[in-house]
């Protein structure tokens, strides 16, 4: 092993911090949820959970989650997942394929502009009484 | 680099391997999770990482997910399925193995919502549960070693000095003497005989109930090393050591490693991060003898030489290890370091009091209901650690008092419970910050009984080099012993003091000097106790059981327990008198006090007074 310079140290900071980065309280800029309950994961939301991962592996990255979580309550449409845009209201995106989670990823998580078609709607049902 | 680090994953489940989870089998549970998480083919989704101490050993095994922060507790292997396939696959926490604070009646689920963890601030312990402590890079992750590269190439040796001293750290291995003025001494010691400098690390600790130390070195030893490092280029020295307890297995294999990968990437060695400064670090295992922790006698160890202190002065400062200026800091005080060069003096001492600065880890044990690793800083007050941190006393019961500063502490009554926690308050009332131990004790406790305790502790631990600890410590353990049989004479109280002010007066070191602190401290606050003992022959508290008379009360017995005759079973002298639906008796003549009739009854129909 070579000695390390500062540079190297540097490199090994932002590469390592690239992976551990979730661990931290930050806040993100964006956040993906695929809803995995078990009608998501049998119309294939793991497949789609990985179409997720790998665009999510390509980019550089730090501020953007990718989670899951149950039943979205549409079990007709699953797969499904939800992107939230910081500051922005959440999109709910049904009957998903992994070229359109890779879509998604690239055109709304990436570049900020929502994909109408593959849309349910914007926003979120009323979670306070 | 390590491989695992270059895949993402969505998730990471942090497991808890410190010293107590591992005892909690938290390796177990590792396992099991990687079965599981294999088993439903998410291996290429979810990490595993074990990470060191997590502080809330009261309920470990712990887990905490990320991102999410989501904190499991108390795990048993066969939850295990459950919560991969629930959580992990499916999205849904599994409430149920959260922590539900006592009183409440749901969980809390987010680490950070928690009582225990709230009101800490994290320095010494800023990678706790965030870095797996065998990964060097998970550590630079976090900024680790960036305060050695600052140290290294942009600060003069002055500069980090001047830094130091201005945080106002001090010592957190008891003393609390400044760091900075004793690194300036170091720095400015003379190296005539043979130009070396030595930096050591204490990692002696042997007060009863203490674990910081052992929890950081486990947790975090690049955060020692890096803290070593800058102190070393700061006063001019080239090799470091390292002494720490060979009863913490885990915390020599942990640095062991962690040096062997700062060596791997130069960060110890010569000319490291090409600055043209060479340093490296030597473990030492000590073989557990409480005064090795005395910064003399430590040094004697490390020579080979029997552990004995010798007078100061001379100082280690002057004449330390093989007569070369050595400068020894405890592991709290070297992990607070790379800190400090960070983000500066003027932080650290934003943090604390006007004479306490920054934080300071305790470890809380005893009748509390949130045993375990907290730090907090300084100037917080007892009340804060013991009923918001520390959820209060189990059961219930009344909080009595709390022991600081180990064998060379005392105990601060309950009436003091607003007393901020700083090395002159503590002082003040009697006690003394010490490493950082703090053992809550409730009103079952009996004061006389702790003190002989103490007492036992430091007789059994003295060198014997000088006479005032050998003696003195064992003269006032058989006064105590007397006392806690009901054999106590008028006398004892001034004698206990009398003895108590020679030795602190005349002991060769600090465990002596300090020894009598606990009997001392007690006769303060709680005389009427020792009172009690020695002229009205009881123990208020029940606990020293030759002062009890065990009685049955007759009624509760037959109505209750209908004679279940349980006592009389278990009574090993024959004292108990009845049988099955009749009430019993004891026979006070008969009763050698052994207190078993009292344990084992289910209606408590046996009494004491």
């Amino acid at each position: 092993m070579p000695k390390l310079t500062i540079d190297d140290l540097k490199k090994i900071r932002e590469k390592t911090k690239r992976r551990t980065e979730l661990r931290e309280d930050g806040d993100y800029r964006a956040k993906i949820t695929v809803h995995m309950g078990t009608c998501g994961i049998a119309a294939g939301a793991r497949k789609i959970m990985n179409a997720f991962m790998e665009e999510l592996e390509k980019t550089d990255a730090t501020d953007i989650l990718l989670t899951n979580s149950g039943c979205a309550g549409l079990c007709s449409k699953e797969p499904m997942a939800t992107i939230e845009i910081s500051g922005q209201a959440p999109v709910k995106y049904i009957e998903l394929t992994e070229k359109k989670a890779k879509e998604i990823f690239q055109k709304h998580v990436m570049e900020g502009n929502l994909i109408k078609k593959y849309a349910l709607g914007k926003g979120s049902e009323k979670t306070d009484a | 680099m390590e491989k695992e680090n270059e895949k993402a994953y969505r998730m990471h489940l942090m497991v808890c391997a410190g010293t107590a989870c591992v005892s909690n089998n938290s390796f177990e549970i590792k396992d099991a999770l990687e079965k599981e998480i294999k088993k439903q083919g998410l291996e290429d989704e979810i990490l595993v990482v074990t990470t060191g101490c997590n502080g809330f050993c009261e309920r470990g095994p712990l887990l905490v997910v990320q991102p999410g922060n989501i904190f499991y507790q108390q795990l048993e292997k066969k939850n295990i399925p459950h919560l991969v396939e629930e959580h992990f696959l499916k999205g849904r926490p599994v409430k149920k193995l959260m922590y539900k604070p006592p009183k409440e009646k749901s969980p809390v689920p987010v680490l950070s919502d928690i009582n225990f963890f709230k009101k800490q601030v994290l320095v010494a312990l800023r990678n706790r549960g965030l870095v797996d402590p065998e990964k060097i890079d998970e550590y630079i992750a976090r900024d680790g070693y960036s305060a050695l590269a600052k140290a290294l190439t942009e600060m003069k040796a002055e500069q980090i000095l001047n830094e130091v001293k201005n945080s106002g750290l001090r010592g957190r291995g008891g003393g609390g003497f400044p760091t900075g003025i004793k690194w300036e001494f170091v720095r400015k010691a003379s190296t005539s005989n043979g130009g070396e400098k030595y930096i050591v690390c204490n990692g002696d600790e042997g007060d009863p109930g203490a674990f910081m130390d052992r929890s950081i070195l486990e947790a975090d030893p690049h955060s020692v090393i890096e803290g070593m490092i800058i102190g070393a280029k700061a006063m001019g020295a080239n090799k470091g050591i390292v002494y720490v307890r060979n009863e913490y297995p885990l915390a020599v294999s942990r640095l062991n490693t962690a040096l062997r990968q700062a060596r791997d990437y130069g960060l110890l060695g010569k000319d490291i991060l090409g600055s043209g400064f060479d340093f490296d670090i030597k473990i030492v295992r000590g073989a557990g003898a409480f005064v090795c922790g005395e910064e003399t006698a430590l040094m004697a160890s490390i020579m080979g030489r029997l552990g004995e202190p010798r007078p100061r002065p001379p100082y280690p400062a002057e004449k330390g290890l093989w007569g070369h200026p050595t400068c020894i800091n405890n592991v709290e005080s070297w992990a607070n370091i790379p800190t400090i060069i960070n983000r500066g003096a003027k932080w650290f001492s934003s943090i604390g009091t006007d004479t306490s600065k920054g934080t300071k880890v305790f470890s809380l044990v005893g009748k509390i209901n949130n045993t375990g690793l907290v730090e907090v800083p300084m100037g917080i007050t007892l009340r804060e650690i013991i009923e918001d941190i520390g959820g209060g006393i189990p059961e219930g019961k009344k909080f009595k008092a709390v022991q600081t500063g180990g064998p060379s502490g005392g105990c601060i009554p309950s009436e003091k419970i607003d007393l901020p926690i700083d090395y002159e308050s503590l002082t003040e009332v009697g006690s003394m910050m010490g490493s950082g131990g703090m053992v809550v004790m409730d009103e079952d406790t009996c004061m006389v009984d702790v003190a002989k305790y103490f007492i036992s502790f430091t007789q059994n631990e003295s060198c014997g080099k000088c006479t005032p600890c050998r003696e003195g410590t064992k003269a006032m353990y058989e006064i105590l012993d007397r006392i806690t049989k009901g054999e106590g004479l008028e006398e004892d109280i001034d004698l206990l003091e009398d003895l108590a002010k020679s030795i602190k007066d005349s002991a060769l070191c600090g465990l002596g000097n300090t020894a009598p602190n606990p009997v001392l401290t007690t006769l303060r606050y709680f005389r009427d106790e020792y009172e009690a003992h020695i002229k009205e022959k009881k123990c208020p508290a029940h606990v020293c059981r030759e002062l009890n008379t065990y009685y049955i009360d007759e009624e509760t017995c037959l109505k209750k327990g209908h004679g279940c005759d349980m006592c009389r079973k278990n009574c090993t002298a024959d004292a108990i008198i009845g049988e099955t639906k009749t009430a019993h008796k004891i026979n006070q003549e008969k009763c050698i006090k052994c207190g078993v009739c009292y344990d084992v009854c289910r209606f408590d129909a046996v009494k004491v007074k």
